[in-house]
């Protein structure tokens, strides 16, 4: 029988949320890594029972975690994340060369066709592959080292490279997002890049054309139409139609356009959804109302999303990979918050359920389609 | 064979309680305590020094016989009594944060 199965990261361990194709009643497994940070963990889709995770804490630094059985157990895989060659500096917040130095993987993004395959977004921005099922780590360097590496600036979260998108149309091509410097390309199976940041306007870059410096929170794309890109950044909600060639905004009636993530409906790649944030100093929602907003145009035009979700003294926030839709026949979208809790609906956004209310801060949220 | 106290975290992600012993050949010194539960517990690795630089983590700190050896020299040697193994190595989470 089909389902669903949410893999949520929070500051304090993994939990794994089950349900039937319904999508009404779920099982609640966890905290695995108890006391962990768990920043993402991601299923692959050639084999959903094989799962990632990322688990650190300060104290200890990072461990990749992998399953085989669907997050039944666990193993622990390879964790050594050595940068090729002397990586230099970058960028400091106060324009001073910073070393490149390792802090932790931000997201996870298994091989759309081999499970053994999956690669790791890193700080200070890196990507990272591995072939052996996460025992071993290799940086695609080519990244790092392009000739705009040294300008990189980080964002207030750190220099972490946070959205990897494989184009399942272009083998050879996938999309990365970096804050605070922007979306890059690969159309060699990430030896080399290209910034694909023409058209974004932040707020402190005075030059139109600037090629880094922008803080992209998220990059969404639906497998049908490799060649369109949603993207929030910090402030606005942009398009591109060209696979990020050029990008023209698309905020629209928005109340704001600050936030974290966007995603695609798994059925419709015009309908995109967004949670607008007050602004950059105030991290929560405007007027304490918690609402998605759901554009069925891909972009210009947005609704808000409200029925079921708190209206009143409402001060989360959802943070970039705490978004993630399922394939079901009426699309199932889901949302965690800083404050734990899970949202689900079933019907693409119209009515919404809180899963869970008291997790730990939910810092990412997967949802995996099982047949 | 010297013993040696894990903080919680890391006792989980070995999986075991209370204390673990390992062998050392020769005059135990923090580095060759620090190989041998690596060598033991392989996925302990990077979690209480780096991997790639293998430095001690900094919230990291290493006890034996009511003495702080975390800024000591790795190749310090340890005290008889954590040779013999009358008294542990103690690898501790240091307090900070909330």
């Amino acid at each position: 029988m089909s389902g669903v199965r949410l893999l949520v990261g929070t500051r304090k361990g993994a939990f794994i949320l089950t349900s039937d194709a319904k999508r009404a009643n779920w099982d609640i497994s966890g905290p695995h890594f108890a006391g962990w940070e768990m920043y993402h963990l991601k299923g692959s889709p050639a084999d959903p029972n094989r799962l990632y995770a990322s688990q650190s804490t300060g104290w200890f630094g990072q461990l990749i975690q992998r399953s085989d059985d669907g997050g039944k157990t666990w193993e622990p895989v390879g964790n050594k994340f050595a940068y090729e060659g002397n990586p230099g500096t970058h960028m400091w917040y106060d324009g001073t060369p910073h070393p490149w130095k390792f802090a932790r993987v931000w997201h996870l993004e298994p091989s759309l066709t081999d499970p053994d395959t999956v690669y790791g977004g890193v700080e200070d921005a890196a990507l990272f592959r591995s072939t052996d099922g996460g025992k071993n780590w290799e940086e695609l360097a080519g990244l790092r080292t392009h000739s705009s590496g040294p300008s990189w600036n980080p964002g207030a979260g750190g220099m972490c490279l946070h959205t990897i998108i494989l184009d399942p149309k272009h083998r050879d091509r996938m999309f990365v997002a970096i804050s605070a410097a922007g979306a890059f390309r690969s159309d060699d199976a990430g030896k080399t890049w290209k910034p694909i940041n023409r058209g974004l306007k932040s707020e402190g870059i005075p030059n139109p054309n600037a090629e880094v410096g922008h803080c992209v929170h998220r990059i969404a794309m639906h497998k049908s139409r490799p060649e369109v890109l949603f993207m929030q950044k910090h402030w606005d909600v942009m398009r591109s139609d060209d696979s990020g060639d050029s990008w023209k905004e698309v905020s629209g009636n928005l109340p704001t356009d600050f936030g974290f993530p966007i995603d695609v409906h798994a059925h419709d790649p015009e309908t995109i959804y967004v949670v607008p944030i007050k602004s950059d100093s105030e991290h929560f929602p405007i007027d304490g109302k918690l609402r998605v907003y759901r554009s069925k145009s891909g972009g210009n035009e947005w609704e808000p999303l409200t029925k079921g979700l708190p209206q009143r003294d409402c001060y989360v926030n959802v943070l970039r990979d705490a978004m993630s839709v399922d394939s079901l026949d009426s699309c199932g979208i889901y949302f965690g918050t800083t404050g734990g809790q899970v949202y689900a609906s079933a019907d693409a956004g119209d009515n919404w359920t809180p899963i869970v209310h008291n997790l730990p801060a939910v810092l990412s949220v997967e949802a995996q389609t099982l047949a | 064979m010297i013993r040696v106290l894990l903080p919680a975290h890391l006792k989980t992600l070995a999986r075991v309680r209370g204390e673990v012993q390992v062998d050392v050949a020769g005059r135990p010194t923090i580095v060759s305590v620090l190989d041998a539960i690596e060598a033991s517990y392989p996925m302990l690795q990077g979690t209480i020094r780096d991997q790639v630089t293998q430095e001690r983590r900094p919230f990291v700190r290493f006890f034996a016989c009511e003495e702080d050896y975390s800024l000591e020299p790795v190749d310090t040697a340890l005290p008889d009594a954590v040779a013999k193994g009358t008294e542990p190595f103690l690898i501790v989470g240091a307090m900070a944060g909330g």
